[in-house]
């Protein structure tokens, strides 16, 4: 059913996002944390940063994501004094621009998931004897966890699901940066409408089983999540 | 604060302070309004202290200044002679050792109940016998839910689990803000015994917030009056309840809690004899062993006199009295009569008719008939 090639941008696309929701949620949760307690002016502005790509045309925030990973730009001068030369059509360029691009959709549900917790469960476990980081790891946690369920699915999905930015930073090298979406644009740029009808629907199958598995768990779940 | 609001915790010797907590801070209340809080306090180290007022009083905010959940500017704490809270020291809260139970039962949702108590038994940061796990569940009845995840639990039971929670930690001091507030009226007798099992059961001062004067003259020993974050009264229980301006303080009618003993029982009459300090009283008999610790109320206006003995009444109670001191009480054509009965004191209602016709002046002597006598534990 699926071509060699096809196979390949799958492959390639489930890694990308693997790694991208790995990251995000390392990266995603104290910013999320932050965002979620801090009484800080900075929090708007940071807020909205963050909250960026959900406006913003892919082609802007790929535009200047090209232009920093350049060789003038400030990410191409740190990588290239690192050794490790521009990040512009490699996979590690495409998992950069990725995370930025994902970053709404993994922090936003989890900073509401934070914030419906209140001001409570921790005032109790500081009475138990908790300290800052026993508090964070065993009340925030596992009482955010539909967040971070909510959060892993939509940054999983949202990286699958990306075209623009690829396109910009990334390219169109098989095996480095040819993923799913651009498979598909290159099958119906070649008129193989079979081949492109395969992948499409797959792709509209596997989202759409994302999301009623995701939306049955917040059914269960329903106070935390993007509301 | 004025001055003559303090004296009657001097009066009697009661235990050294062991808590001495002075705040000052301001705060948003109930209303949105903002009040203040400003308190001295010594209190005991024993016992049950109530914390009492209307709500934006300040008496949670006092609690949670304790706990070191709120940060009072300038503050000063000590307990048991450790310094909590100084000018230059601030102890956050999970470094003092306190046992907190809240308003409404917080158990984290996550844990069944054992874990819920497991959560505190770890972070003690004393070694944890076995048998005091098995006398703390024991003694709140919670053996039968531990395996419930809180959202399978009635609010008395979780709020059971809260307390014995709370116990595990090995607190020093248990604070306790309201933590009958949230439930109906029959959830509330269900644990009422509790909290009085938990007293005689262990040897820690509790703090414990209320503004119901049920809870207060079931449990506390001491008793603090908060009016818009300024004490307004403090002392042993009995005496606050007993002094002239209680109506105003505590919103409920003069009266005074005496402890007795059962001296013994009379099934046929369903009685029960019980000495107290200010004399011997008979009550209705609740199957109290004789040695058995009780406490009754006596409202003022059960409380009637007579200057003589009046042995052909049905009233089962009289005392040898004397007036100590005679006040206008806040309602019309009554007056409160202070009076002296053994070694404690007593107040009686009556109108002012009544005074002037039986010349009641301090130093008389007389009897005091006693009506009905409540039994609050």
């Amino acid at each position: 059913m699926f071509s060699e090639a096809d196979l390949a941008a799958i492959w390639l696309t489930l890694k990308l996002a693997t790694t991208v929701t790995i990251l995000l949620l390392i990266i995603g949760t104290p910013i999320a944390w932050w965002l979620a307690r801090t009484g800080s002016w900075l929090k708007g502005p940071v807020g909205a940063v963050v909250a960026l790509p959900l406006i913003l045309p892919p082609t802007v925030l790929g535009f200047y994501l090209l232009l920093a990973m350049g060789p003038d730009g400030f990410i191409g001068q740190l990588t290239r004094q690192l050794g490790i030369g521009t990040l512009a059509f490699t996979f590690q360029g495409l998992v950069l621009a990725s995370v930025f691009y994902s970053l709404p959709f993994v922090v936003q549900p989890i900073q509401n998931a934070m914030q419906a917790l209140g001001e409570r469960p921790l005032e109790v476990a500081a009475t138990l004897r908790a300290g800052p980081v026993d508090r964070f790891f065993t009340v925030v946690v596992p009482m955010a966890r539909p967040g971070f369920i909510t959060a892993s699915v939509l940054g999983f999905a949202h990286t699958v699901g990306e075209f623009g930015v690829v396109l910009m930073i990334g390219g169109n090298i098989p095996g480095e940066t040819r993923v799913v979406s651009v498979q598909i644009y290159d099958h119906v740029e070649a008129l193989e409408y079979a081949q492109a009808h395969v992948l499409a629907g797959s792709m509209m199958v596997f989202s759409f089983l994302m999301l009623l598995g995701l939306y049955g768990f917040q059914k269960k779940h329903f106070f935390a999540g993007i509301r | 604060m004025t001055e003559e609001n303090i004296p009657v915790a001097d009066t009697q010797p009661v235990n050294p302070a062991q808590l001495h907590a002075k705040f000052r801070m301001r705060y948003a209340g109930s209303d949105s309004s903002a009040f203040s809080l400003d308190v001295d306090l010594r209190l005991p180290g024993n016992g049950i202290t109530a914390v009492f007022g209307q709500s934006g009083s300040g008496k949670t905010t006092l609690l949670r200044c304790v706990a070191g959940l709120e940060r009072a500017q300038p503050g000063r704490l000590t307990v048991n002679g450790e310094t909590w809270q100084s000018a230059t020291l601030f102890l956050p809260t999970h470094q003092r050792p306190l046992g907190y139970v809240f308003q409404e039962p917080s158990l984290f949702p996550h844990l069944s109940a054992r874990g819920n108590l497991n959560y505190a038994r770890k972070r003690s940061g004393v070694a944890n016998s076995d048998d005091l796990y098995e006398q703390v569940i024991e003694l709140m009845g919670i053996k039968p839910v531990l395996l419930r995840y809180p959202h399978q639990l009635s609010g008395g039971e979780r709020q059971r689990v809260a307390i014995a929670r709370a116990l595990l930690i090995q607190p020093r001091l248990l604070l306790m803000d309201e933590p009958l507030a949230s439930l109906d009226t029959a959830r509330k007798q269900e644990i009422l015994p509790y909290l009085e099992k938990l007293r005689s059961a262990f040897d820690i001062p509790i703090l414990y917030v209320s503004h119901s004067l049920d809870e207060v003259t079931h449990l506390a020993d001491h008793l603090v009056v908060l009016q818009q974050g300024r004490v307004a009264a403090q002392g042993p229980v009995g005496e606050v309840f007993s002094r002239m301006d209680a109506p105003q303080l505590v919103g409920s009618g003069a009266s005074v809690i005496w402890h007795g003993k059962v001296l013994e029982r009379k099934e046929q009459w369903h009685l029960a004899r019980i000495a107290c300090a200010g004399g011997e009283l008979w009550v209705r008999d609740t199957g109290d062993a004789p040695g058995q610790q009780i406490r009754v109320r006596i409202l003022a206006r059960d409380v009637s006199l007579t200057l003589s003995r009046h042995e052909d009444s049905s009233i089962l109670n009289r005392l040898p009295v004397s007036v100590l001191e005679i006040a206008t009480d806040k309602e019309a054509g009554m007056a409160l009569v202070r009076l002296q009965a053994g070694s404690d004191v007593v107040t009686a209602q009556v109108t002012h008719r009544s005074v002037d016709y039986l010349q009641l002046a301090p130093g008389q002597r007389l009897w005091a008939q006693i009506k009905s006598v409540a039994i609050v534990r």
